[in-house]
């Protein structure tokens, strides 16, 4: 198949880059990264080899996991957990409806919208567990901590989305809404909100999903919640409670996901 | 139509009584919930530390500015790490992430009934656990370190690369493996010349989009022991050395903003 006939050349499908130079560029300097990421990636190999036992004890701690002997710290957290994932995505979703109007370009001034952006810009940029760290400088250990670190993480993508969302809106039914002499906040109520309801609903229930996921890991640099729980389990290797608490994130997670997709499903 | 009748003249209103209600008793609910939830949280809180917050913030800012300029230079090696540890780990993730993806496809899989299932599962395993929770995992197992680090991000990246992955395979145009499948090729032949390059500048925006993101969680898996500018970043908090933290702030911030300019370019030029 692949030698043409008569010619003796072989056909070959044509190459993703075009460009040869590019194409032969990447390779030698993909091949020459990697000899240098291998050559000065120190592995601690007999380390390794003494550590594949106590995963291997981990594996098994899966069958069965111990969901009893750590029963009331788990609940505990998991419980610690949901309720910072209630608070902090009302509240964030609260904070990002008037920032994200702010960001959309077709009903704010530029200075507002300019503010807004930025605003947006500086909550995405910064990662949780950092923001995590900072407010757990600030205002100590616990659930609040995590509760602020997630409102300010919603914030950055909610009020992105929405105001994207807000900018794809019909611009007929919002001049219709003007022409009638609503006022801004009654073009809002009836122009805009009908238009983006459905998007906000969906992106909220997925914010909070991602939120839950989120209070999972913000727990180990002290902010609460069920993180905090499973960081300790490891502390004391007690791995069959860490197996019990990683499957309960697990189902939560799942439930969360396929619950929120059946209300998706109906709102849009 | 929705009217309501007060002495003697109808008015519009938007909704019918019941609806209105309902909405009402939804709104009366979710408050509630989250009345009950914030009363949770605020009865684990000392709200000494809280209502000091702003002196504890300011205080904090103060010693945050000036950064310490003289520290940057220990942390070129953590910063190559950190590297190290997101793309060593995606082109892993890749390699394990092609064949899953290939088998949880509806259209490539060998069986929908054993092999489909099994390679969701492998999935939604992989996205439901974070990075650092792997990490967490892992270093306890074989130990801190980079290796840790790359196979952490490894774990966590095989599932979205698959799940994008399989979902592109799935949406391909038909008529080309038709096409293939009639001229005769063989079911391999198929998968290389009919599905494959209709799937390559997804799969590949995909692996960039996601070292974009592994750049961005590798900085700070050090905070668990599993290598990079994370570790720098733990030791710097924990002996309260805030001006090294925002020089670490500011080398994080500096490589996110490359690596997303990075992935932005190849992806416009790829789609």
């Amino acid at each position: 198949m692949s030698v043409i006939a008569g010619t003796g050349r072989r056909w070959s499908p044509p190459p993703f880059i075009p460009n040869p130079w590019l194409r032969h560029g990447l390779t030698v300097g993909a091949a020459v990264y990697l000899a240098l990421a291998l050559g000065s990636l120190e592995v601690n190999w007999t380390r390794v080899v003494e550590g594949l036992g106590r995963g291997w004890h981990f594996v098994l701690a899966f069958a069965p996991p111990d969901f009893v002997s750590r029963r009331a710290e788990i609940v505990e957290g998991l419980a610690e957990s949901l309720v910072m994932t209630v608070t902090s995505t009302v509240i964030g979703i609260a904070i990002s409806i008037p920032i994200g109007l702010g960001a959309a370009r077709n009903l704010a001034p530029l200075p507002v919208y300019l503010l807004c952006r930025g605003i947006v810009a500086v909550a995405r940029t910064l990662q949780e567990i950092i923001v995590a760290i900072l407010f757990v400088a600030m205002v100590g250990f616990g659930p609040l901590a995590g509760m602020l670190t997630l409102s300010f993480a919603t914030i950055g993508f909610l009020s992105k989305l929405l105001a994207e969302d807000i900018e794809d809106t019909d611009p007929g039914q919002l001049e219709a809404i003007r022409a009638t002499g609503a006022s801004w906040l009654q073009l809002l109520n009836y122009g805009v909100q009908p238009q983006v309801m459905p998007r906000l609903i969906g992106l909220s229930l997925y914010r909070f999903d991602i939120n839950f996921r989120e209070s999972a890991v913000i727990g180990i640099v002290g902010a609460g919640g069920i993180g905090a729980t499973l960081n300790t389990a490891f502390d004391r290797y007690e791995y069959d409670t860490a197996a019990a608490i990683l499957l309960a994130i697990i189902v939560i997670v799942m439930a969360a996901e396929y619950l929120s997709g059946i209300i998706r499903r109906r709102v849009q | 139509m929705p009217v309501r009748t007060a002495g003697g003249t109808t008015q519009w209103q938007r909704r019918e009584r019941r609806r209105q209600l309902l909405i009402w008793l939804g709104w009366l609910a979710g408050t509630a919930v989250f009345v009950f939830c914030w009363e949770v949280i605020s009865r684990d809180t000392m709200w000494v530390f809280v209502w000091d917050a702003p002196t504890q913030g300011a205080d904090l800012l103060g010693r945050m500015v000036p950064p310490r300029w003289s520290y940057l230079p220990s942390l070129w090696r953590p910063l190559w790490d950190t590297m190290n540890i997101a793309t060593l780990g995606t082109a892993l993730a890749i390699v394990l992430a092609v064949p899953v993806a290939f088998m949880a496809a509806r259209n490539t899989t060998p069986s929908v009934a054993v092999v489909r299932p099994l390679a969701l599962f492998v999935i939604v395993a992989s996205r439901s656990i974070n990075a650092l929770i792997w990490a967490l995992l892992l270093v306890s197992i074989i130990g801190p370190g980079i290796l840790a680090g790359i196979l952490a991000i490894m774990l966590r990246s095989i599932g979205f690369i698959a799940k994008l992955l399989y979902e592109a395979i799935e949406e391909i145009d038909r008529a080309p493996v038709e096409a293939v499948t009639a001229a005769g090729a063989g079911r391999a032949q198929v998968v290389a010349y009919g599905i494959v390059p209709q799937v390559t500048p997804a799969f590949a925006g995909i692996s960039v989009f996601r070292w974009d993101i592994n750049i961005r969680e590798s900085t700070v898996l050090g905070l668990v022991g599993a290598g990079g500018i994370g570790l720098q970043l733990q030791s710097s908090v924990n002996v309260l050395a805030w001006n090294q933290v925002t020089m670490i702030f500011i080398v994080i911030f500096a490589t996110v903003l490359l690596s997303e300019w990075v992935s932005a370019r190849v992806r416009h030029a790829i789609i």
